[in-house]
């Protein structure tokens, strides 16, 4: 009992920031400290994409020990198309376009459910499948081109005010209302309940089916909203955009902090792990590694992350 | 044992059943694929047709093969494909001018893979994440060596992989041999009822005097040696050596093992599922284009193949019981 109390208490998902910002002080030690804002703006920039798609991971992580979504990435990418090909480059359809982007995002989280509820398909096969389907919409849809943002939305995605990014501090909001809803509203209790014990949910009265199918509709709906954004950001929407996100959403939940098993959620983690990526990405382009050897240490990272934190609590 | 055989006999009959129905699924989807595909075009019945059209298929057969004994531990592994890629690079780089390289490169990736394993038991880590790191690690060991695709594969395994044995197509004898040689290691032999108890009921296991770090060890070793071949096959079908040649197959092998009847909660899987599986869906690709509908469309044939097969499953498992 007394050494428990006396150890020094790290939180799980604390190791991400710190992790991160020892790679940010080691870049700019490196390459100066006039390059220390356009680091961090690079990595709070492209950290908000990964953040945004893994809050929705997260979401599915934790309904339940089993429930992952693999589409994501083909989901952003259609996502994106619909949206670029309804606002047609105009600026007064943005809204529109938006809108058709995250109801195609909903949609596909809602087909997702119904494949694993229906065929009680593992969700990580149901997803697979689907992925599958939705990649090659995204494909028909949008062919070998490259659909351009309308003027407004591009502009709306580097946005300062104050030389503050507006998009990344955007996401970060939804972060805090992540993170409040997981905490404090009903449907955030609801869901860590269902995922830490199905049967004990359901004793409780809690609909799990209904609480999961709102998990995985919002996941749809969060990768949307990412293909939307990071096709502003990037000048438009193309076929492989969504592929590094399959493994960093489920990279960056993790290191984050939530449990793999389901039933523990961690949304401001997510942050810190997503730092994590795109600082030492930077360090090691800085320090003039090559691909291989950064994909070498990023993987041994991963790794040796996940073994020396000690583990996320699930009672 | 033989005092209980009686009120046995029923569930038993039962479970032969639920497999036949398990593995009849995706057989009739191979069928039926096929008999669309020679329909169309009756030229490929024949022993050339058959080669080309499952030309791909011996790579995919073996990496789903690793991929099953990973998930019949109850783990997952996501580093199939790179894995599959690294071997590619190594055998086309080395194994010509240098095959004692060679091998021992192969055998330290082996080894380091099975230390993995053992590292995902030892501090029960979630497999998912570890293996994901794991391919990070095998694709940039590839890239390391073997920056933009290029080397070559040693003239032996090129023409080994264009052999015409008697009978049937090489990519037949293969998938016969893998399915076969599957079954009766896990599925008819004790060792394999004692390795698939790892994963089901891996405390039972345990009780009964096995070692479980010597079991998970020995499965995590022949998962990553499934994958060597895996690798070096497809160097010997395409040449030469590519670190991004095959990241398809790690999600490609789960869908297999799961349409051939395995389940994620472990100790559940089919060899000779997972072979037919392995078919159908490198199958689902190339049947489309046999029907000339544009490339854009084979992912989505083999996603929309998957869930009906898993679909169609799910119907006749509630007939059967």
């Amino acid at each position: 009992m007394i050494r428990r109390r006396l150890r020094l208490v790290v939180p799980p998902w604390s190791y991400g920031f710190t992790v991160a910002l020892a790679m940010w002080v080691a870049t700019v030690a490196y390459s100066g400290i006039g390059s220390s804002g356009s680091i961090l703006d690079t990595a709070l920039a492209f950290g908000a994409f990964s953040v945004l798609a893994g809050t929705g991971q997260m979401l599915v992580i934790a309904s339940g020990p089993g429930n992952i979504d693999l589409s994501i990435p083909s989901v952003l990418t259609l996502a994106a198309y619909m949206a670029m090909k309804v606002m047609h480059g105009s600026d007064g359809l943005v809204a529109v376009g938006l809108l058709a982007g995250l109801l195609v995002g909903a949609a596909a989280g809602a087909l997702n459910f119904s494949a694993i509820a229906a065929l009680r398909l593992p969700p990580i096969i149901a997803t697979l499948a689907s992925s599958f389907i939705f990649e090659s919409l995204a494909v028909d849809l949008g062919g070998e081109t490259r659909v351009e943002p309308p003027p407004a939305l591009s502009a709306f995605a580097v946005w300062r005010i104050a030389d503050v990014q507006v998009m990344p501090l955007a996401v970060m909001v939804l972060t805090v209302i992540a993170a409040i809803v997981l905490r404090r509203t009903i449907f955030g209790r609801q869901l860590l309940a269902a995922g830490q014990s199905e049967p004990a949910a359901t004793l409780a009265g809690i609909d799990v089916w209904r609480v999961r199918l709102l998990a995985y509709v919002l996941c749809g709906a969060a990768a949307a909203l990412t293909g939307v954004l990071l096709a502003a950001f990037t000048g438009g929407a193309a076929l492989n955009m969504g592929s590094s996100y399959l493994l960093t959403s489920i990279a960056v939940v993790v290191l984050g902090g939530t449990s793999v098993s389901g039933g523990q959620a961690n949304a401001v983690g997510i942050w810190g792990a997503a730092l994590f990526f795109e600082l030492m990405t930077t360090m090691l382009n800085t320090f003039r590694f090559q691909a291989g050897a950064r994909f070498l240490l990023v993987g041994a990272l991963i790794i040796a992350i996940v073994a020396i934190v000690p583990k996320p609590r699930t009672t | 044992m033989i005092s209980a055989g009686l009120p046995l006999a029923r569930p038993l009959r039962l479970a032969k059943r639920r497999e036949a129905a398990q593995l009849g699924l995706p057989t009739v989807a191979l069928a039926l694929m096929l008999t669309l595909i020679i329909a169309m075009r009756p030229a490929v019945f024949s022993y050339f047709g058959v080669t080309l059209l499952f030309k791909l298929t011996t790579p995919l057969v073996f990496a789903s093969l690793a991929q099953m004994l990973v998930i019949m531990l109850g783990d997952i592994d996501l580093s199939n494909g790179s894995f599959v890629g690294l071997i590619s690079c190594v055998v086309a780089l080395y194994l010509k001018g240098a095959p004692l390289l060679a091998g021992s490169i192969i055998v330290g990736v082996i080894l380091a893979y099975v230390g993995f394993g053992l590292l995902i038991y030892s501090r029960s880590l979630p497999s998912i994440i570890v293996t994901l790191g794991m391919s990070f690690i095998w694709l940039g060991t590839a890239i390391i060596l073997l920056p933009a695709p290029g080397g070559s594969a040693p003239d032996w395994l090129v023409q080994f992989m264009s052999w015409r044995p008697p009978l049937l197509p090489l990519p037949i004898w293969f998938a016969i041999a893998a399915a076969l040689a599957g079954h009766f290691a896990l599925g008819r032999s004790s060792y394999g009822s004692v390795l698939r108890g790892a994963g089901a009921n891996p405390r039972a296991v345990a009780r009964a005097g096995w070692s479980l770090i010597g079991i998970r060890a020995a499965i995590y070793a022949a998962a990553a040696m499934l994958m060597t071949l895996a690798g070096a096959t497809l160097t010997g079908l395409t040449t030469s050596g590519d670190p991004n040649v095959a990241p398809g197959y790690t999600l490609l092998s789960v869908g297999a093992v799961i349409l051939g009847g395995g389940t994620f909660t472990g100790g559940i899987v089919s060899p000779v599922g997972t072979v037919i599986g392995a078919l159908t869906l490198s199958l689902a690709g190339s049947l489309l284009s046999f029907l000339q509908v544009s490339p854009t469309w084979q992912s989505g044939a083999q996603g929309v193949i998957l869930l009906l097969v898993l679909a169609g499953r799910v119907l006749v498992a509630e007939r059967v019981s």
